[in-house]
């Protein structure tokens, strides 16, 4: 990029959005980097699925993209979150190589749960990603705990709990809203509300309109952000991080998207028309709304998003490689990680 | 009396343990329902918190999943988490994370982390609570794997394997039968284990093997001492760990005597006794049996309310005085 467009770039950074004044230009190409390579990641995997490669079942995060980079944005990377059965995006947000995940869904000892896993308990600790969960609101008490360690042991790190509007009408939510409330634990709960727990929509599932309304009843901030714009989620959790940085406190934030694919493989989308689903894609695609932005905004060019593409092209085709090459666990070791080794 | 021959109640057996776990090790905590102030609903954790204070001894709300989570959360991040099920009952309220989450995590993300939670849960009939706080669940997670599964039967007992549960890197649910809290017994100072895993034989013999855990330890040691004046010499193996199960002593124990009768609190069928039953008879303990082994558990009923009902719901002296002199005589 010449000097004077970089200069030009920086000064009209005032009137942008949070993104565009919090963050370098570099570090906004990459969440664009991130949010492609999550699309792809996705893509990728089922079409593996399809060809017979991948066996089992998984939930696809198409068109969530920017709820995950824009929550995970603000995150240190010793802090951590815990994901859900739609996990995959969180994983790559929070830093994970998918070609270790790719090597998981193929049941691989290369895999990030050397194969015991699957798709369903992706995880990543090493960077911080405690681990989907195949439970509705499973990870949330795990997040809570999580939090109440960071309290207890003074490491300052922040905890966030990924899950969908499903898990709103858990118990396992409410109780762990308000022990996180009472304690004034550092956590941030982020409900990806894409508007069906399966096939069950909020409105026939939830009481209350706004998911985000739930937090009254544990004093802390609900708030309601557009999680197809990645700016806005990433404000909002700006906000509630440091928020729990500073002790005080939980948030909950209702992040409303939309997942272009079905719950699982097994859908039918009978639930659900083919006009909502072409009109979330058409028009509210995080993706293209991002990159409309960023080019818009000069950050970007034709040619910086090709070169993105293609090097995702190339990540994904590469990791499906490693995948494929990688050894399949020895049967001898069925039992092993059940219990943990002791000398 | 002999200081080398402290008594304490298994009560205060376990309460020293926490104490002695919370000075050694600053990750260990405790949390539960009303385990602050109030000293636990079984007086188990006392005073523990004008010791420890508020931040290590953490009353939670009644909220069994929700705080079992937490407890997860927090072992497999770093602490070492003691968590109180105010009854065993309650178990069924936590039991997604205690099955779904603790016995798995591990597992499922292929070895990249451990869960060093312990979990108490007051178990058993005897107090007049009725259906709802008077169960025995032990042999529901004796089932999962990735959890391990405790019944000290003594105060002894109580204190060394509740310190062997906070250094284990695993899940360890202990079930502690309500009327053994005020039962004493012989219980060394300091700090020491009692390893998982490993049962003990409370009391030799020729004639016949008892398996009993918990409180049915006693018992059987009772009936033991009972038929001794007949000439019936009873060895008793306190079974101390359900998972994993110690399957060395039970079948040296049977191959030794000749005869099995199981005795447990639990409702009888699908239970510990079935496991131990079957684990002798796949051994080559099978070829030594001289009569069909004998189970004796809970009758297939809710625990009652009425004190003549409740007790004959469970098996008591009397009921094992003959069963095993039925099986030793040849009756059965």
């Amino acid at each position: 990029m010449a000097g004077a467009s970089k200069a030009a770039v920086v000064d009209s950074r005032a009137n942008l959005p949070f993104v565009y004044r919090q963050y370098s230009p570099e570090q906004l190409r990459e969440v664009l980097h991130k949010m492609y390579l999550i699309r792809r990641f996705e893509e990728g995997a089922e079409e593996c699925y399809t060809r017979g490669l991948i066996h089992g079942t998984m939930h696809l995060s198409i068109g969530q993209e920017a709820s995950a980079m824009g929550i995970c944005m603000p995150l240190a990377a010793d802090d951590q979150i815990t994901s859900t059965h739609r996990g995959h995006g969180h994983c790559i947000a929070k830093g994970a190589e998918v070609s270790r995940m790719f090597a998981e869904f193929f049941g691989k000892t290369t895999g990030y749960c050397k194969g015991r896993g699957g798709s369903m308990h992706i995880a990543d600790v090493a960077k911080g990603n405690l681990g989907a969960n195949g439970i509705v609101a499973g990870g949330i008490p795990i997040a809570v705990g999580a939090a109440l360690s960071s309290k207890m042991m003074k490491t300052g790190k922040v905890v966030v709990s990924f899950f969908g509007d499903g898990a709103n009408n858990e118990g396992a939510f409410h109780e762990a809203l308000n022990m996180a409330a009472i304690w004034k634990l550092p956590v941030i709960f982020v409900c990806e509300n894409n508007g069906y727990g399966m096939s069950t929509s909020t409105a026939r599932s939830t009481a209350v309109k706004n998911i985000a309304e739930r937090a009254a009843a544990y004093s802390m901030p609900g708030i309601i952000v557009n999680g197809n714009i990645f700016s806005e989620v990433a404000e909002a959790s700006f906000k509630a991080v440091e928020r729990a940085r500073a002790g005080e406190g939980p948030t909950l934030i209702e992040s409303k998207t939309y997942r272009h694919r079905g719950h699982s493989k097994s859908d039918r989308n009978r639930y659900r028309t083919k006009e909502e689903i072409e009109d979330w894609m058409a028009n509210r695609d995080p993706i293209t709304l991002f990159e409309t932005e960023l080019r818009d905004f000069g950050f970007i060019d034709d040619q910086g998003i090709q070169a993105i593409r293609d090097a995702v092209a190339k990540e994904i085709a590469d990791g499906i490689e490693f995948a494929k090459a990688s050894p399949a666990p020895e049967i001898a070791t069925l039992q092993n990680y059940v219990y943990t080794e002791q000398a | 009396m002999d200081a080398a021959l402290r008594e304490l109640s298994y009560a205060q057996a376990i309460q020293e343990a926490m104490a002695i776990a919370m000075d050694m090790d600053e990750r260990v905590f405790l949390m539960g329902e009303d385990i602050g102030v109030y000293g636990g609903a079984f007086q188990v954790t006392g005073d523990l918190v004008e010791r420890y204070g508020t931040d290590r001894v953490i009353d939670t709300p009644i909220s069994e999943l929700g705080g079992a989570g937490v407890a997860v959360g927090a072992a497999v991040t770093g602490m070492r988490p003691i968590f109180e099920f105010q009854f065993s009952d309650f178990a069924t309220l936590g039991m997604e994370q205690i099955v779904n989450q603790a016995a798995k995590m591990r597992f499922m993300l292929g070895g990249e982390v451990s869960v060093p939670v312990v979990m108490r849960f007051p178990a058993g009939s005897g107090t007049g609570a009725a259906a709802q706080h008077s169960q025995s669940l032990e042999a529901w997670l004796g089932h999962v794997p990735g959890l391990k599964v405790i019944q000290p039967a003594t105060p002894h007992d109580a204190k060394g394997m509740l310190l062997a549960a906070v250094a284990d890197p695993d899940p360890v649910m202990i079930f502690e039968h309500k009327l053994l809290y005020k039962m004493k017994g012989h219980v060394p100072e300091g700090h020491y284990t009692v390893p998982i895993g490993k049962a003990e034989i409370r009391r030799e013999g020729r004639d016949l093997t008892i398996v009993a855990t918990s409180i049915m330890v006693q018992k059987a040691l009772d009936a033991a001492a009972a038929l001794e004046g007949e000439g019936i010499d009873i060895e008793v193996v306190d079974l101390r760990t359900i998972r994993p199960i110690d399957r060395q002593t039970v079948i040296d124990s049977v191959k030794k005597t000749s005869r099995l009768l199981c005795v447990y609190e639990a409702v009888k069928t699908l239970g510990i006794g079935a496991e131990v039953s079957a684990m002798v008879a796949e051994s080559e303990a099978f070829d030594y049996l001289d009569a069909p082994i004998v189970r004796l558990g809970g009758a297939e009923t809710p625990i009652p309310y009425n004190p003549d009902l409740e007790k004959a719901t469970v098996p008591q002296v009397p009921d094992i005085i003959t069963a095993a002199r039925d099986l030793v005589k040849g009756v059965r």
